[in-house]
């Protein structure tokens, strides 16, 4: 099938210098932090790439590069084939892409009223005039079960998860095929979480959409996902099809992510004896050298300290550690 | 065994000018010493607010308007502030979300740590000093001779989190109330905190209660479960009945919409709808709207905890004489 999102050894690092006259006085340089770096995937129609990883690993950068908000400071993104910088330009293209975001409540403008806000992208790409408009509206505030009728509302007379439900209307009403979802449960409740899930799944399959989806949250990108992609400090250390990292995930971090849920089964047992769970992600801006996860590693020897690791293929997925290169893992 | 802390028919109100909300509705629970308690339930159930009302540290314009809180068979509800607060060092330690509200920015660590044991335990500057020390190894901070020098801010969070917890237990306390102590941090932190906590409440002997929303914390660190829906506690029992066998249709639902982790299903179950706003809690069972389950007496009277299966559960399913579901 042909791959909707491609990226192409990607990067994006962002200034952190202090200001120039700080900068002078305390003799310091400029510094900057690499908040992506080198990384690939793609995306086939109709599919699911999800990412996940702990909070500052890069997951949100990658979010906004993947629908062009920031430029790459190396590598391409490809939309169908057009890199992202040109494929931008064109209203044509960028109506066909959208994001959804974590916090519904602060997504949505609080002074204007549903049809509003959901008839946004319409009127801004031209889509469609007049009475039109309201009818596609009440169709779309239909197709992601709230009523046409809510319409005449504001954002503050919804639940959590009816406004996350008005940010999916919004983000559907351009009809694009690709859809950036960063964390879109991470702030509801588990039962409507359940409920937002079961219907992206739902539209997915009756709209053909393409989802780049992220979270921190291993349960949920299982039940999301088809192809995932582990980052740790900027980098993709895992990659390959969900089901087979979840059965055996192979690098070191995946493991110890996995190892670290709290596991409903553990009910009532005595509790889990948990292997190299340990340490915290040391600062982007000055990452260990070599592979950045040997600090944390088990596996860590005298390689891992001076050379990053490059990508092994094992089975049907990438990792990027020497232990699993050379069959310690 | 009696019980250490007991909680009975506790109400808590919030006057408006469109009339009294109830935010607690007679919760009663009980946790024996060294027992770990869970409280579970969605954003808004009142888990928060059970915690504070049994420290006494309940915000205005709420107030608890009927039920007791006992504290070894001794009242605490009505004590003045001043005994309440020397309560809550000595007896009951604290541990919220966020490390920053307990911990003060303009001292160390140390510091807090030393005048916490010599408050309430009446120790000399050195021995409260190498106590100090030695609590920040137990809580695993690295370098924890240096470290007891150093103020909040130059710890991370997780790190900080440690501390609270530190701070919390130091005095010794019988009981530690802790909201969310996991939910700001990181999976891998959130593993080890937790891991910490059960350790230590285990080595002490310390009861603990432990409010969160995540049903696989409550799964890890639990003894028993309290379910709360509405200010409401529906659901009453042992973490491995409450977590696999529940009885009350709401946990049931719970239960079911959290994706696993070991197995990929096509579709979650889900419970439609959401749980009621205060203002619009809907007479009889707070459930009754969104359950599968629902019949007649459901709708107008209220159901008590009574004995359900395993567990205890407000529910008129199983009420004598009913025909169980
Ligand atoms: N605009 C920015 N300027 C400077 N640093 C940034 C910016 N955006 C993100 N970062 C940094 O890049 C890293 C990755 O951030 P982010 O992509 O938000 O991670 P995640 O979504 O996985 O939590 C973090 O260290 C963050 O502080
Ligand atoms: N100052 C207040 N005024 C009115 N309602 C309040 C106030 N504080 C809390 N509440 C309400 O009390 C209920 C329970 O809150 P809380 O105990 O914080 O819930 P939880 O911790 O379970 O998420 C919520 O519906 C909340 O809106
Ligand atoms: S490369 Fe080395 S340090 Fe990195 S994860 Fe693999 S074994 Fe660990
Ligand atoms: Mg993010
Ligand atoms: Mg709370």
């Amino acid at each position: 099938m042909a791959d909707v999102l491609e990226a192409v050894k990607v990067s994006r690092s962002f200034d952190v210098s202090k200001p120039w006259l700080q900068r002078m006085l305390s003799r310091s340089g400029r510094r900057s932090l690499r908040a992506v770096d080198e990384v690939s995937f793609s995306i086939p129609k109709g599919t699911t790439l999800s990412l996940v990883g702990e909070s500052g690993c890069g997951k949100s950068t990658v979010a906004r590069l993947a629908v062009g908000l920031y430029p790459p400071s190396s590598g391409d993104i490809r939309f169908e084939g057009q890199s992202l910088s040109s494929a931008r330009a064109q209203p044509a293209l960028r109506r066909r892409m959208n994001m959804i975001f974590q916090d519904p409540y602060a997504s949505l403008n609080p002074r204007w009223r549903v049809q509003d806000i959901v008839a946004e992208p319409l009127r801004a790409f031209g889509m469609l005039r007049g009475s039109a408009v309201g009818d596609r509206v009440g169709q779309l505030l239909s197709q992601v079960g709230l009523s046409p009728a809510d319409g005449a509302k504001y954002p503050h007379e919804f639940s959590g998860g009816q406004r996350q439900r008005i940010s999916i209307a919004r983000a559907l009403s351009s009809e694009p095929d690709f859809l950036v979802c960063d964390e879109p449960t991470s702030a509801l409740d588990v039962s409507v979480q359940a409920q937002i899930l079961n219907l992206m799944r739902e539209l997915q399959t009756r709209l053909g959409l393409t989802y780049l989806f992220i979270s921190h949250n291993l349960s949920v990108i299982r039940h999301m996902s088809d192809r995932l992609g582990v980052m740790y400090l900027g980098r993709i250390v895992e990659h390959g099809p969900a089901e087979a990292i979840f059965t055996e995930p192979r690098h070191p971090y995946t493991r110890l992510l996995l190892d670290a849920i709290p596991d409903l089964d553990a009910a009532g047992g005595v509790g889990r004896v948990r292997a190299g769970v340990g340490g915290e992600v040391p600062s982007p801006i000055a990452p260990p050298p070599g592979c950045t996860f040997h600090p944390r590693c088990p596996l860590a020897n005298d390689r891992c300290r001076v050379e990053r690791p490059d990508y092994t293929q094992a089975g049907p997925v990438e990792v990027a550690c020497h232990a699993v290169e050379e069959g310690r893992g | 065994m009696s019980a250490l802390l007991d909680v009975q028919d506790l109400s808590v109100d919030f006057p408006t000018r469109r009339g009294r909300l109830h935010a607690l509705d007679r919760v009663s629970l009980s946790i024996q010493p060294g027992e770990i308690l869970g409280v579970v339930g969605e954003s808004g159930a009142g888990k928060s607010l059970t915690g504070a009302a049994i420290i006494g540290l309940l915000e205005p314009p709420g107030v608890i308007v009927g039920g007791q809180v006992s504290l070894e068979g001794r009242r605490i509800d009505k004590l003045p502030p001043e005994q309440m607060r020397r309560i809550r060092g000595r007896q009951i330690g604290a541990v919220f979300q966020d490390p920053l509200t307990t911990l003060n920015p303009l001292y160390t660590v140390g510091r807090q740590l030393v005048e916490t044991m010599q408050t309430h335990l009446g120790l000399s500057d050195r021995d409260a000093k190498a106590r100090a020390v030695q609590w920040l190894v137990d809580v695993g901070i690295p370098g924890a001779a240096e470290r007891v020098d150093a103020y909040p801010h130059e710890f991370s969070g997780g790190m900080r989190q440690r501390v609270v917890i530190a701070l919390a237990l130091c005095a010794e306390p019988k009981l530690v109330i802790a909201d969310e102590p996991t939910t700001a941090l990181d999976v891998s932190i959130q593993a080890q905190v937790i891991a910490l906590l059960r350790r230590l409440a285990r080595e002490h002997g310390t009861a603990v209660l432990l409010v969160t929303h995540d049903m696989g914390v409550i799964a890890e660190t639990c003894d028993r479960v309290a379910v709360m829906y509405a200010g409401r506690v529906i659901e009453v029992g042992s973490v491995a009945a409450v977590v696999h066998r529940p009885s009350h249709p709401y946990t049931e639902g719970l239960m079911a919409s959290i994706p696993a982790l070991r197995a990929r299903v096509d579709r979650l179950a889900q419970i439609d709808g959401a749980m009621p706003r205060l203002n619009a809690i809907p007479p009889g069972c707070a459930y009754n709207p969104r359950c599968p389950k629902v019949f007649e007496r459901c709708r107008h009277d209220r159901p008590n905890l009574m004995p359900a299966k395993e567990t205890q559960a407000a529910c008129w399913l199983y009420a004598e004489g009913a025909v169980h579901g």
